[in-house]
């Protein structure tokens, strides 16, 4: 039942005279309700055809099928054979492409176009209970709508009404509204605003690209020139360029109503997307000859594995995800290695087309990983929000952490040589940027606190030393002191040359992710 | 004990790589040591035959304004890419030393490259590049261009061919 009122006619006469389809018909005459663009296309023209040979009635009109069949005969007649409105039927048979959707609103429709898209989904293998439909539509679909308005909208002032661009139910809308239901049938969810699965839709119509490009030459300024060799007619700009340019000046350079093409749009293939997936934990890495990421040159492996792609691996397969980004507190050299808890770490699953996993599972994921290999290990893997994320990088120079590092003296020492090092308390360090990683990051001086020390001794050249500093400090220049460049430093205090032979992490003291009992 | 001190670590080995050039400039024994690092960066310094480092003699002044226009104290990088750092070739100067016997020698940065830093320090403690000109006394740190990384120790000594020059020099005796 359209709920259509007596102003409608007269648009909707002039819509189907111009070619229109019902559907867009229905737009120019504000019909906001979901049921209507659901309608066969054949239902909704019969209604439409009801209605315009109605005679003008002081009472709102309802067009329904009822009212129709009471209607005289003679009349239906009319319409058939030759008066004012067999131009209308003439104009509009269902070979004829609407010039304003180009065809989106009335094959594309029908419940087998919804059910392409919905094998297009089931192919791709994704879990999900709900989606959001997302419809990108070419650009100058914008132009035609434009043109349209503009084409309604003199027809309406003639006769002092008025018709705002925003009311005009957007074809977007309308072909959600017309396929949503049967899809979310097809594949048994809910089609919802918002969900963290993203079925997209998308059409083309090369035979009118060139509908936009007048624009460029009426407002240059809303176009601006891109890098690559993509088009500048990007929808925003378009629909930028239309609010500015004037009615008079659109008039003179494009047609209104807007032309009929020979095409209907093409649709792209079907694309899903699933928002990413964060899974967060802490690592270990036994091993003195594993690279946190991939150690690559010139576009060769200098050291095979990385801490990164043994966690990800067995997550990538798992979650059945495209791709993902590791990132974590902090990150240790390839020769040192990193004990106690382990380092907070995230990985984002990209596109993953599996996201739901309970407790159980994720658990099952964790032995898999520490299964996989001797030289990490994982604890307190979790799934987590992207905005939990940040508490890792949170405070990164507030964090401490600490240290256990195997030094050698130049000069002999004795236990009682190292007692010292357990009285200092906040030691102020300035390091100039360490020259093995100087060539990749800027010259700076950094102050760090080394907030205790304590040794163990070993023998007249070897002692253990642990150490708790501020995070960010570089531990191997605080010992050999790095050409003088880190101050003080060891061999300063000990008053003698020094150099580190292994390094370990302790601890990393951050509490996230929260600990995940066994 | 000298079996530690044979096996010694040092970061210097653990992580450069030693070239030379000698007799700088024409000047008899006036050799250079740059410390080139397995990311690119090198530390010019003075190799242990130069005649600063001879004969128990002591600096009376580290000068680094190498013209009227120019001091490399005055030197300035920012960012990762070290934008505005002097551009050297390979005989500009980097500093110039006075010795208390009146002896002046001129360091030259050897290599092409960015101008990252100079050693500041030396400035205040000279007995820095004394006792220490292969760490502590080091003269500067400079980074060549990306594409010449390779390159730009062509024309350099390695350390066998240095000790070849000190054996030659040796048998000639000639007085550094």
């Amino acid at each position: 039942m359209l709920s259509l009122k007596e102003k409608d006619r007269p648009i909707v006469r002039k819509l189907l005279c111009a070619g229109c389809c019902v559907r867009c018909v229905l737009r120019f005459c504000c019909v906001g309700t979901c049921s209507a663009y659901r309608r066969s296309y054949e239902d909704i023209h019969k209604e439409l055809l009801a209605f315009i040979s109605e005679e003008s009635s002081p009472q709102p009109h309802d067009a329904s099928g009822e009212e129709k069949t009471d209607e005289p005969p003679n009349k239906r007649l009319r319409i058939d054979e030759g008066s004012t409105e067999a131009s209308v039927t003439a104009a509009q048979t269902d070979s004829d492409i609407c010039p304003v959707c180009l065809g989106v609103l009335q094959d594309f429709c029908d419940p087998t176009f919804a059910k392409q898209v919905s094998d297009a989904v089931k192919n791709q293998q994704y879990e999900f209970n709900s989606l959001v439909l997302t419809v990108s539509l070419p650009a100058q679909l914008s132009v035609r709508e434009h043109s349209c308005w503009l084409h309604v909208k003199k027809e309406i002032r003639e006769k002092s009404m008025c018709l705002g661009k925003e009311d005009v139910i957007q074809v977007k809308d309308a072909f959600k509204w017309a396929v949503q239901g049967k899809i979310g049938q097809e594949l048994g969810a809910a089609v919802l605003a918002n969900s963290s699965c993203e079925v997209s839709v998308g059409f083309m119509h090369p035979e009118t690209e060139e509908d936009c490009h007048f624009l460029a030459n009426t407002c240059p300024d809303c176009f601006k020139p891109t890098k690559n060799k993509a088009s500048i007619f990007t929808r925003m700009a378009v629909v930028k360029a239309l609010e500015k340019i004037s009615e008079e000046k659109f008039s003179r350079h494009y047609p209104c109503p807007p032309k009929k093409t020979n095409t209907r749009c093409t649709a792209l293939d079907t694309t899903c997307l699933h928002t990413s997936v964060f899974i967060a934990g802490r690592y270990n890495k036994f091993s003195r000859e594993l690279p946190q990421t991939p150690w690559v040159i010139d576009g060769e492996r200098r050291m095979d594995g990385s801490v990164e792609e043994l966690i990800a691996a067995p997550l990538l397969s798992s979650f059945r995800a495209d791709g993902f980004n590791f990132s974590s507190s902090g990150r240790e050299d390839v020769d040192v290695r990193t004990l106690g808890n382990g380092r907070p770490f995230a990985v984002e699953l990209l596109n993953p087309h599996r996201a739901k996993f309970n407790r159980t599972e994720i658990k099952q994921l964790q032995e898999t990983i520490n299964q996989s290999s001797d030289k990490i290990r994982v604890r307190d893997l979790q799934i987590v929000t992207r905005e939990a994320t940040s508490r890792m990088k949170e405070g990164e120079e507030e964090k401490t952490k600490t240290y256990s590092a195997l030094i050698w003296t130049q000069k002999a020492i004795d236990s009682t040589d190292l007692e010292f090092l357990a009285n200092i308390k906040d030691l102020k360090i300035a390091q100039k940027t360490p020259l093995r990683v100087l060539h990749r990051r800027p010259l700076a001086v950094r102050p760090r606190l080394i907030h205790s020390m304590s040794s163990i001794y070993l023998d007249g050249h070897h002692f253990t030393l642990k150490l708790c500093t501020q995070a960010g400090t570089y531990i191997k220049e605080f010992v050999h002191g790095d050409f003088g460049r880190t101050k003080p430093n060891l061999c300063d205090l000990m008053k003698t040359n020094a150099d580190i032979l292994e390094l370990d992490v302790e601890s990393v003291d951050i509490d996230w992710p929260p600990a995940i009992p066994d | 004990m000298e079996d530690s001190e044979k096996k010694a670590p040092s970061v210097i080995d653990r992580y450069f790589t030693r070239w030379y050039r000698t007799d700088l400039k024409g000047k008899s024994c006036e050799d250079h040591c740059i410390l080139q690092h397995s990311n690119r960066i090198c530390v010019i310094t003075l190799a242990e035959s130069h005649p600063i480092l001879q004969n128990g003699r002591k600096i009376k002044n580290i000068n680094y304004q190498i013209s009227d226009g120019c001091s490399r104290l005055k030197n300035k990088v920012s960012g990762k890419s070290k934008r505005g750092g002097q551009f050297l070739t390979e005989f500009a100067p980097l500093c110039r030393i006075t010795c208390t016997d009146e002896q002046e020698y001129t360091i030259f940065s050897c290599i092409r490259g960015r101008l990252l830093e100079v050693n500041e320090d030396i400035l205040n403690k000279p007995d820095l590049l004394l006792e220490k000109p292969s760490t502590e006394g080091y003269i500067a740190v400079i980074l060549p261009k990306f594409e010449e990384s390779k390159s730009v120790t062509e024309g350099l000594l390695t350390r066998e061919q240095y000790e070849e020059v000190l054996t030659k020099r040796n048998q000639q005796e000639e007085p550094c």
